[in-house]
């Protein structure tokens, strides 16, 4: 299976320098995204799923973070472009939505204004086209009569349309990248299913390929054609989103997957109560020798608390497990 | 089409009025805000009609008539030089405003970029100004503004210069920090995300959301530039006679206050209100904007 990549990572890691010493948010990733397609990251918080997201922008300070590794997009190294080159990239080739839709418009300007910023600094296109541009969007995201809208500020318009008003300002420009980071977790869950119906659309529209990091697995299976399975910084398991829920390799997926209410498994299974992973995600300073998952293993073995684990490539699928070495 | 925005429109147009009636009404029921407020009223007109109110000049000596006392036909009486008190007080009007408005704009146009690239950008930029600032605070404002009169000298302009300056750390400390939160806020961070230059995040996204603490502190600014530059005044430092400076005039009766205290007392009532309006109307304006406050 061999697809043309747009995105790809290559031994990412993303360190942060802080008062008590160094920690590894993101240690050794590494990812490809395909053109059209949705990958699906997924992992408790705080496994480094939104650091990886915003490293890819270099949205991160620096000073305390510190990035190393590829990040190659259309030909060149994110990392090594200088400020203005990748500026032009953000917002432009790859956008990104943000989790919070209440705080991520700014309060004292109108919708209209916000879009239009983004489209004018790109396309450098008269104020008026410009407008014009986003009221255009703000259609194409499904708002109704989007020219009132345009002229309103953030606190006149409801929850699911800031995040449809973010999505609009997110794809101005026809981005070949969307990073959508729990672009749902804020929203009711009807209005949860419109803006994944949106997506879907603007995905097929636009041919822009999506990053969604969620630890939402329903949103997963819904969207994503391939999933990245995240655990302390590292990728713990990669695969297809159908071999992930049929047969999840890692102990840490089979976990995330049996922590899933499902209504009529009592029948199927005969279980009593829902399973939970033992335990909590340790301190990244306080990283467990070995497997990073053994403390709190439930198929834990002698080698895990030792060695590192390797990476098995198994089926077109990939593990970092003792189990399967 | 027209049709069905039309309602919305109006809808909208309604909720933004409501909003600043709501705001209206919550300052009338403000007494102590409302009162400053029409000092300050008063003391506008006052300052902008002082040729029609008084036509002769104020400065013109008469020494015949000096420290005549208060009567009907010259209700606040003569100064020592039989100048007319009520002209010198209605022309002061004009001088504190314009040192008030100057002192706050300096201190505005110097503190408020400064606080803004010190917020945002934080790192050394922010450890060199803020280091800058805390040496600045250090001293007691007037006794700042009194230092750099010694250095620059007396008179109108270097008056306004030098109290403005001194009002220049309590900008900066107060944009600062409320450019640290905006800029933790998630807005700035999609800001970035979309390209957008830190000149206009600072500029489009930042400054604007931190608007309401600074107009409060510009009317709260306006009453204390008044009364450090009377004080600079009365000391001889400040604005230099014949100008009828209610400092500078309040000094100059000191001498008389025991043989004829109306001209001393007169000037002293005019800065008492008029940092009074500003006092009060800057704690009403804060009282009102407060529930807008969560930065």
């Amino acid at each position: 299976m061999k697809q043309e990549s747009l995105l790809s990572i290559k031994n990412l890691r993303t360190r942060f320098h802080i008062y008590e010493g160094m920690v590894t948010a993101v240690d050794g990733v590494n990812l490809d995204v395909h053109r059209g397609e949705t990958l699906g990251v997924v992992g408790e918080s705080g496994c480094g799923k939104s650091v990886t997201a915003l490293s890819i922008l270099r949205l991160l300070a620096s000073p305390p973070a510190e990035i190393q590794g590829e990040i190659l997009f259309g030909g060149s190294n994110l990392l090594e472009l200088n400020l203005d080159e990748i500026r032009r990239i953000r917002g432009n080739a790859i956008s990104m939505i943000f989790q919070e839709p209440m705080t991520s418009l700014n309060p004292v300007l109108t919708i209209g204004e916000q879009i239009s910023e983004a489209i004018r600094l790109h396309q450098g296109v008269a104020r008026q086209e410009a407008w014009s541009k986003a009221v255009e969007m703000l259609q194409m995201v499904q708002i109704p009569s989007p020219k009132m809208r345009a002229h309103e500020y953030p606190h006149q318009l409801s929850g699911g349309m800031r995040q449809r008003a973010m999505i609009a300002m997110a794809l101005s420009c026809r981005p070949r990248l969307l990073l959508a980071d729990e672009p749902t977790t804020a929203l009711d869950v009807t209005i949860q299913a419109q803006i994944v119906d949106l997506m879907e659309r603007l995905k097929e529209e636009f041919r822009t390929s999506i990053v969604l990091i969620t630890h939402n697995l329903g949103l997963i299976a819904e969207m994503a054609k391939r999933v990245l399975v995240m655990y302390m910084g590292k990728v713990v398991e990669e695969a297809s989103v159908e071999d992930l829920f049929q047969e999840p390799l890692h102990p840490y997926t089979q976990g995330l997957l049996e922590s899933i209410p499902w209504i009529g498994k009592k029948l199927k299974t005969g279980r009593k109560q829902l399973q939970e992973i033992p335990g909590i995600v340790p301190s990244l300073l306080e990283m467990p020798e070995g497997c990073r998952f053994h403390p709190r293993c439930s198929r834990v073995m002698n080698i895990c608390s030792k060695e590192e684990p390797p990476l098995v490539q198994k089926d077109g699928r990939r593990v970092l497990c003792w189990l399967w070495a | 089409m027209t049709e069905t925005i039309q309602p919305q429109a109006r809808k909208t147009q309604r909720s933004a009025d409501s909003r600043l009636k709501r705001n209206w009404a919550k300052l009338r029921r403000n007494k102590a805000a409302l009162f400053g407020g029409s000092l300050i009223l008063i003391y506008l007109i006052t300052a902008l009609l002082a040729p029609v109110i008084f036509p002769s000049s104020p400065s013109a000596p008469n020494l015949s008539r000096a420290l005549e006392r208060p009567s009907i036909g010259n209700p606040l009486g003569m100064d020592e030089l039989g100048r007319s008190i009520l002209g010198r007080v209605i022309y002061g009007s004009r001088i504190s405003l314009l040192i008030a408005i100057g002192v706050v704009f300096v201190g505005l146009l110097v503190g408020v970029p400064l606080g803004l690239v010190s917020g945002y950008y934080g790192g050394k930029v922010d450890f060199s100004i803020q280091r800058v600032t805390d040496t600045l605070l250090a001293f007691p404002g007037f006794l700042l503004a009194l230092a750099l009169v010694a250095v620059l000298g007396v008179g109108l302009k270097n008056t306004i210069i030098s109290v403005g300056i001194s009002m220049v750390p309590i900008y900066i400390r107060l944009v600062r920090g409320c450019a640290l939160s905006v800029r933790e806020q998630t807005y700035v961070e999609a800001a970035r995300a979309v390209g957008t230059r830190d000149r206009t995040i600072l500029l489009r996204h930042i400054l604007p959301n931190v608007m309401v603490p600074i107009t409060i502190q510009t009317s709260l600014g306006m009453g204390m530039g008044i009364l450090s530059a009377a004080g600079l005044g009365f000391l001889g430092l400040g604005v230099q006679p014949p100008t009828p400076e209610w400092g500078a005039m309040l000094g100059s009766g000191r001498a008389y206050l025991f043989h004829a205290p109306h001209v001393a007392t007169f000037p002293g009532i005019a800065i008492f209100l008029a940092v009074l309006g500003f006092n009060l109307a800057g704690d009403g304006l804060r009282d009102v904007l407060d529930p807008r406050f969560r930065l």
